[in-house]
């Protein structure tokens, strides 16, 4: 008969020693840098194509992201549907992705069709033609499809608190109107594809089981794409100065969609990573004081949430929660509550150190995968942190303590400086 | 290949060991036999309800996920119509904090009345969220009861309505808990960094005592062959005009099954398949359509849906899938267009098997069906699959008997 009333022991998991795999670097002839990681038992790979082409470098809304869009839907050799065609028949996965300061592509594919497969992505980057016909339907389409968003509340609240913390003509808070579809023009995209993809600066990140001749299939593929530079932009703040909304999109609505947000440094801010572990506490796992109390003590959500926003140079304390209507402004009262009890009463060591072990687990089950891998050294890399990232984060979760989080939550959970917003 | 090793506990626990020694973590995955096609009709929701209250403490453990946690791991749960599953990541250092969690809540639950009346107001929440606030929310229930006259795929694992969620009672749970959640209507699977040997050791010690239970021995109604089409018109305030349509196909464990599978890739799995490049890039009927299944272990559906471009009739929409579906029974597939979907069903299988999680779930699934290995025959029959069995295989789900079609109109 096992002891059921007493946990068996455990090694806690900040002891452990965890180790980020370094990756390999190459660099090709034109001098794109890329970063490698082979491990995996999978006989699949991945590669990512980032250039600096995001919404932050287009001065007019949805060319960056119209342009990504559009990358494989036709060059002067191939139409859309050969492109997508020769991907699928290979069984891979072409996807692109338009960020804020970053635009990708990435492929995802059985090892061994590698080869075939990258002449292709050569042309995409080297030929697109950005289609008139296709723009017409991608216009068309994602009109449809924000038609359909815009009335979700959690998708209209997404924009407006985005819009309230930068101010709707910096990069992190514009959103897309019906009407902006209407005044891109092909043209645009052109000129978008040929400055920052013809002659953009690319990066590229590879993972997982990987060829022998990988070097030589990227020089030959992509050693020769013409190199600029990474274009500075400076896009000014213009916060909201009032706090409080509450916005009705849907009379009939049976759940508010909560919203509030503070702005918060980025990454390279000292205090950056200890408020890491201060959000975990607060509301970033599901034993967080948020989740507990508004979840499972009072049933007034599915779920509650909090993190700090991913952006490169300005980031954001967010917490994100859809409640019941009548109940709305009671969970935005226990969030304050929740703030007040970080602010005044020092966690105790019990709970600190569950925060602890959590975190370290969830590294250590991160870490597992080529995949995860490299998308934590691109994090990295792209955002300039510093080879010793990884290892500082750890050591910020193994030793801040009661103290310098209290300290934390005086300087940042304070009510008077977020934005609160509720969209029913 | 995948490889592992399978013994039974006395009380009839199933076992699955998958050693992994390229990772740090222990996987721990238990299926329960049990699904929303096993809920009564008039309390429905309520596998998936207490799949919340199995996180609501044990008999001898007040609370689940703090030690969990403490310990470096983590958990999560889903309910399907035709299963629960339980599963747990952390160090496998810790790997006995697993077995002491779940041994302890297979025993007995604490049945608290608080916990309860929580997760009720939690469950009755995640209804709202997903299925009242979201526009075209409701279309899921309507085909379900549209489709199914008998079988309980009927309704949702959510449930029906809010009211069979609110109206549960403790004696629900308990009743519910003693019926399935037994040693002998379960399968479980440790993986990772673990060996079989301590694998048993830890499973005798901490399973070995539960009792057994009675096998449930599930009993439901069959769907009778559907031999007229059924229509529906919804009209809500939803901003697009939406097509669904659905057909009978064959259970998890017929031939047929893989069939179609293939089948609704090659018409709507991805931007070269058949439906998007004809109706959404060439007729520009659809801003979007997909075809795709359920995965169903009896016999499900597969479906067809998508967004009407503004200006187009619902009767003109119809009319361009059905010349789709057309080709598909009377001109046979190319070797070329088959063996692409076989493909990409390859390469998905190889991505899904990179997470030890996923390999331990999938291990559970298949031995729950019927046998642990069949997980790796499963490309064989794929690729047996020959462009006359899809010609056939056209013929038997698009007969206009068989399907089942909602028209979603926008109401402004």
């Amino acid at each position: 008969m096992p002891d059921r009333k007493n946990a068996p022991a455990i090694v806690d998991a900040v002891n452990f020693n965890l180790h980020l795999k370094p990756y390999n670097k190459l660099v090709l002839k034109n001098g794109v840098e890329v970063y490698t990681i082979e491990a995996g038992a999978e006989e699949v790979m991945s590669i990512e194509w980032v250039f600096y082409a995001g919404n932050a470098m287009e001065t007019q809304n949805l060319i960056a992201a119209s342009t990504n869009f559009l990358l494989k839907n036709g060059t002067t050799r191939h139409t859309a549907f050969q492109i997508n065609e020769h991907f699928d028949y290979y069984g891979s996965y072409l996807n692109r992705a338009c960020y804020n300061e970053t635009a990708t592509l990435s492929l995802h594919t059985l090892t061994r069709y590698v080869t075939e497969l990258l002449p292709m992505v050569r042309e995409l980057l080297t030929d697109a033609t950005l289609p008139e016909e296709e723009l017409a339907i991608y216009k068309q389409n994602m009109k449809q499809r924000l038609r359909v968003n815009l009335q979700k509340s959690d998708f209209v609240a997404n924009r407006l608190i985005d819009a309230y913390l930068f101010g709707e003509d910096h990069p992190y808070g514009k959103y897309t109107r019906l009407e902006d579809f209407d005044t891109v023009q092909q043209n645009q995209l052109v000129d978008f594809y040929k400055r920052y993809y013809q002659q953009g600066r690319l990066i590229m990140f590879v993972a997982g089981r990987l060829p022998a001749n990988l070097e030589q299939l990227l020089n030959d593929n992509f050693g020769d794409l013409p190199q600029g530079s990474v274009p500075a932009v400076d896009h000014p703040l213009n916060p909201s100065g009032e706090k409080k909304y509450r916005v009705i999109n849907d009379e009939k609505g049976v759940q508010g969609s909560i919203r509030l947000a503070s702005p918060f440094p980025n990454r390279h801010h000292p205090d950056f990573l200890k408020t890491l572990v201060l959000n975990t506490l607060f509301g970033g796992f599901f034993g967080s004081r948020l989740m507990l109390n508004i979840r499972e003590d009072k049933g007034y959500t599915y779920g509650i949430h909090s993190y700090l926003q991913n952006h490169q140079q300005h980031s954001a304390w967010m917490i994100s929660t859809e409640a019941g209507r009548d109940v709305t402004d009671a969970t935005i009262a226990e969030v304050y509550k929740e703030m007040q009890e970080l602010r005044e009463e020092l966690v105790d060591d019990e709970e600190l150190l569950l925060v602890r072990n959590y975190m370290m687990g969830g590294l250590l089950g991160d870490l597992d995968g080529p995949f995860q891998i490299i998308s934590r050294w691109k994090n990295i890399i792209l955002n300039g942190l510093g080879e010793d990232y990884f290892y500082r984060s750890i050591d910020t979760i193994k030793n801040v303590s009661a103290e310098e989080l209290r300290e934390l939550a005086q300087k940042y959970l304070r009510p008077e400086e977020f934005y609160e917003l509720v969209v029913v | 290949m995948i490889q592992f090793e399978r013994f039974t506990l006395a009380n009839g626990l199933r076992v699955i060991v998958h050693p992994d020694t390229s990772t740090p973590m222990a996987v721990m995955n238990i299926m329960y036999d049990v699904g929303a096609r096993d809920e009564d009709p008039q309390r429905t929701g309520f596998a998936h309800l207490f799949e919340h209250l199995m996180f609501g403490g044990s008999v001898n453990i007040e609370s689940y996920d703090e030690p969990l946690q403490m310990a470096g791991g983590e958990n999560n749960a889903y309910t399907t119509n035709d299963l629960t599953n339980y599963y747990i990541q952390l160090p496998a250092e810790n790997l006995e904090t697993a077995f002491w969690l779940e041994s302890d809540r297979m025993l007995s639950l604490a049945f608290g009345e608080k916990s309860l009346d929580v997760q009720r107001k939690v469950v009755c929440e995640e209804f709202k969220e997903h299925y009242l606030t979201k526009p075209y929310g409701d279309v899921w229930h309507k085909m379900r009861e549209l489709a199914f006259q008998r079988h309980p795929y009927r309704w949702m694992t959510i449930g029906r309505e809010l009211s069979h969620i609110e109206n549960a009672q403790l004696q629900d749970v308990k009743d519910f808990f003693f019926k399935h959640y037994r040693p002998v209507n379960a399968v479980l699977v440790v993986a990772g960094n673990v060996t079989t040997e301590q694998v048993k050791t830890l499973t005798e010690k901490w399973f070995g005592e539960i009792p057994a239970g009675e096998k449930y021995k599930r009993n439901l109604p069959e769907e009778p062959e559907q031999k007229e089409a059924h229509r529906l018109d919804i009209k809500a305030p939803v901003p697009l005009d939406a097509f669904y349509k659905c057909w009978h196909m064959a259970s998890r464990l017929d031939r047929r099954y893989y069939i179609t599978d293939l089948l609704s890739d090659i018409l709507g799995g991805g931007a070269s398949s058949r439906l998007h490049q004809v109706l959404v890039k060439e007729k520009k009927l659809f801003s979007n359509i997909e075809c795709y299944h359920f995965g169903s272990t009896d016999a499900g559906l597969l479906c067809i849906e998508g967004k009407l471009v503004k200006g187009i009739t619902h009767a003109e929409a119809e009319a361009a899938v059905e010349a789709e579906l057309e080709k598909m029974k009377t001109e046979l597939v190319s070797e070329h267009e088959l063996q692409k979907v076989k493909n990409k069903t390859e390469s998905m299988i190889a991505f899904e098997d990179m997470s030890v999680m996923n390999r331990a779930n999938s291990l559970a699934y298949y031995e729950l069906l019927g046998d642990a290995a069949w997980m790796n025959f499963e490309l064989e029959k794929y690729a047996s699959v020959t462009p006359e069995d899809i010609l056939q295989e056209s013929r038997r789900l698009f007969k206009d008997s068989n399907s089942n079609t909602i028209y979603y109109h926008a109401a402004n």
